[in-house]
């Protein structure tokens, strides 16, 4: 189509791409990713390779690093689950930092006002645990309605939301249920704590000190399950095929409605389910801020899976690392940085991979 | 309450409203050339972040303003590239964006959390005209980013409605196959439309951070990137109606403020947090609005929104 002129670039789609290459991409990738963060890092004044080295050390050199990993890694497990479900039907929720909120000021009501304090524990887990399912699946319902039946942008209302939530929140930690006026509440009975490895160190002697807690067993029960729900049911199949091709979908006889809003339930209870872990397991309070945007980047981590809920758990051992590591390194927010980095170089250059690059006279 | 309340209120509602009617305006030109950038927020930031850096360091606000432009244009040109040439989803490519923005402003601005005496852009009552009652102080009587938003609106509204190249863009975001047929550039259109969208998130960041709350604070924009988002939809893509609506958003999201003077919100503070809840639910609310009416009207998004254009291939 190109006359004369000087020598143009063109991209042009792979028809088929080749084997070595999709082994190999998600390295490519993330060395990629790793460079362009290390371009940054020198921009704003660290040393790229000392910052890399020093977390990697905290965040996957000792057991005891690996437990604070698993601590981070758990509630991103479970955020990025739900998260995927949406995104499997192509529905963007990306308010799963509200959810998680909801849920977990659910699961805090229920632990502390709801249930005596001598409830068994088991009993208490599994009521908190219900509550912030609920309390997150109500916080996925309603953008899900506005979706299915008016038809309005997921990406908006989920956000909008999520702001609510922060201020819904904020409301109780510093108001009904303060403490003193802080934006906390009073600590949960023993009977609300997630059983923490530590706690089984005089059996396990090897456990002790690890304050990593059993949500991570949950976390992981649960990607398996879904692994089976979209290998092997009919439910995730038909998931599939909506995002897929509504338009096939609606022929096949799917219910479209009701799905949108059932998927954006699932969603957005296994976001407060994640709120509940951190809070029954981790801080064992409600707090102003306890997640440091854990629903944010499980949606990378969601993304960078593919939506397969194994590699979610993966990656968000790589992640919770990240956060670990960033949390010991100056300045604040390099973790966040490297989040944005690695997103927008395994996006952009997925794509590119797909391409050959053809120089055309 | 009185009519000077409401004079207070509306004033308030177009200076605060000012950064989010910039990105909202830009969003409008890159959506209809047919890319939808979901990162305004981390391209504000960026803006708000690096105006606010260069003001402080070279004592002149206006050189702030013109970093705020060139960042947001280069992120812009980022999500372009992965978008429009790599053809790569548009909604994760922004959400990346976002998220690389919200970082990386955090970590430039570190060293400015403490800096509260960076030059501001300077405050301007028209001469006359400030002096008119009630329209005065609403109109006339403001910091001068915000005169240029107010000017903004409607010139963006003359170009896309009234002049030839505004013809050609609502063609590439309708018909690409088609204006691509006519001899427009559509590649090329959407790379300058998107990096435009970009240089104007860019500009409402550092509206906000030069002018209208002016500091720098880590995640300062609250979500008025999202919220410009929401406005375009609201907007049915048309920047004279997103005035309207940032406009309101900025006195609903001022309202706060003011409602915490009130005899029920001084005995009961805790409810400063439903306040706080307002705008964000009344942008919730406006798209509820705007989808009964769009559909009504069948007014809808540009048609080509969100898919890549390749001229091989069948176009929408």
């Amino acid at each position: 189509m190109h006359r004369g002129g000087a020598p143009r670039i063109r991209f042009e789609r792979r028809l088929e791409q080749p084997r070595w290459l999709s082994i190999a991409s998600p390295f490519i990738l993330v060395a990629a990713a790793l460079a362009v963060g290390a371009a940054l890092l020198a921009l704003v004044g660290a040393a790229p390779l000392v910052v890399y080295g020093r977390m990697a050390e905290i965040a996957f050199g000792s057991a005891y690093g690996w437990s604070d990993t698993t601590i981070k890694a758990t509630p991103l497990i479970l955020a990025g689950l739900g998260v995927s479900i949406a995104f499997k039907m192509r529905l963007w929720n990306i308010g799963a930092e509200g959810q998680l909120f909801i849920g977990a000021w659910c699961a805090t009501g229920v632990a502390l006002f709801l249930m005596p304090k001598d409830t068994p524990q088991a009993l208490m887990l599994l009521a908190m645990g219900l509550a912030g399912f609920i309390g997150g699946a109500f916080w996925g319902f309603i953008p899900g309605v506005l979706k299915a039946k008016l038809n309005i942008n997921e990406i908006i209302t989920t956000l909008m939301l999520t702001y609510v939530a922060f201020q819904w929140n904020n409301f109780f930690v510093y108001g009904p249920w303060s403490q003193r006026g802080f934006g906390l509440t009073e600590q949960f009975p023993k009977s609300a704590w997630m059983p923490r490895f530590t706690d089984f160190g005089k059996i396990f002697p090897a456990f002790q000190g690890m304050t990593a807690h059993f949500g991570i067993l949950l976390a992981v029960i649960l990607a398996v399950f879904l692994w089976f729900v979209w290998r092997r049911s009919k439910w995730g199949f038909g998931v599939k095929i909506i995002g897929d091709n509504p338009r096939a979908a609606r022929y096949a006889g799917i219910n479209l409605t009701r799905n949108i809003i059932v998927v954006m339930m699932l969603s957005g209870g296994l976001a407060g389910i994640a709120g509940m872990v951190e809070v029954s397991g981790v801080v064992h309070r409600l707090q102003e801020r306890f997640s440091p945007g854990y629903g944010y980047t499980a949606i990378i981590i969601a993304w960078l899976a593919k939506l397969n809920p194994l590699a979610i758990i993966l990656v968000s051992y790589l992640f919770g690392g990240l956060l670990v590591g960033g949390d010991a390194i100056q300045p604040a927010g390099i973790a966040g940085m490297l989040q944005g980095v690695i997103l927008f170089v395994v996006v952009g250059g997925e794509s590119m991979l797909q391409y050959r690059i053809r120089v055309e006279r | 309450m009185d009519l000077s309340f409401f004079v207070v209120l509306l004033a308030a509602g177009i200076r605060y409203g000012t950064g989010t009617l910039f990105a909202t305006i830009g969003e409008i030109f890159a959506e209809r050339a047919g890319v939808l950038n979901v990162g305004i927020e981390g391209m504000m930031l960026m803006g708000a972040v690096t105006a606010y850096g260069a003001a402080y360091y070279t004592g002149n606000p206006w050189l702030g303003l013109l970093v705020a432009l060139i960042v947001g244009g280069v992120m812009a040109l980022l999500h372009a590239f992965v978008t429009i040439t790599l053809r790569a989803d548009q909604v994760v490519s922004g959400l990346a964006l976002t998220l690389l923005g919200a970082g990386l402003s955090a970590v430039i601005g570190a060293p400015l959390v403490e800096v509260r005496d960076a030059p501001q852009l300077p405050a301007f009552p028209i001469p006359g005209l400030a002096q008119i009652p009630i329209l005065g102080p609403i109109f006339f009587d403001h910091n001068v980013i915000v005169y240029i938003g107010l000017l903004a609106a409607p010139i963006a509204w003359w170009y896309i409605y009234r002049t030839r190249p505004g013809m050609e863009l609502r063609a590439i975001g309708e018909y690409p196959a088609a204006a691509d047929v006519l001899g427009i550039a559509v590649i090329r259109q959407r790379y300058l439309y998107v990096i435009f969208g970009g240089m104007l998130a860019g500009l409402g960041g550092a509206a906000l951070s030069l002018a209208i709350t002016p500091l720098w604070v880590e995640g300062m924009t609250a979500g008025q990137g999202w919220i410009a988002l929401g406005l375009v939809i609201f907007a049915s893509w048309n920047p004279l109606r997103a005035a309207l609506g940032a406009y309101l958003f900025g006195a609903i999201g001022r309202l706060p403020l003011d409602l915490q003077n009130l005899p029920l919100f001084l005995a009961n503070p805790q409810l400063g947090y439903f306040a706080r809840m307002l705008p964000y639910l009344f942008v919730i609310l406006l798209m509820i609005i705007s989808a009964r009416g769009n559909m009504r009207r069948r007014i809808g998004a540009p048609a080509a929104l969100g898919q890549p254009y390749v001229r091989e291939e069948r176009g929408a």
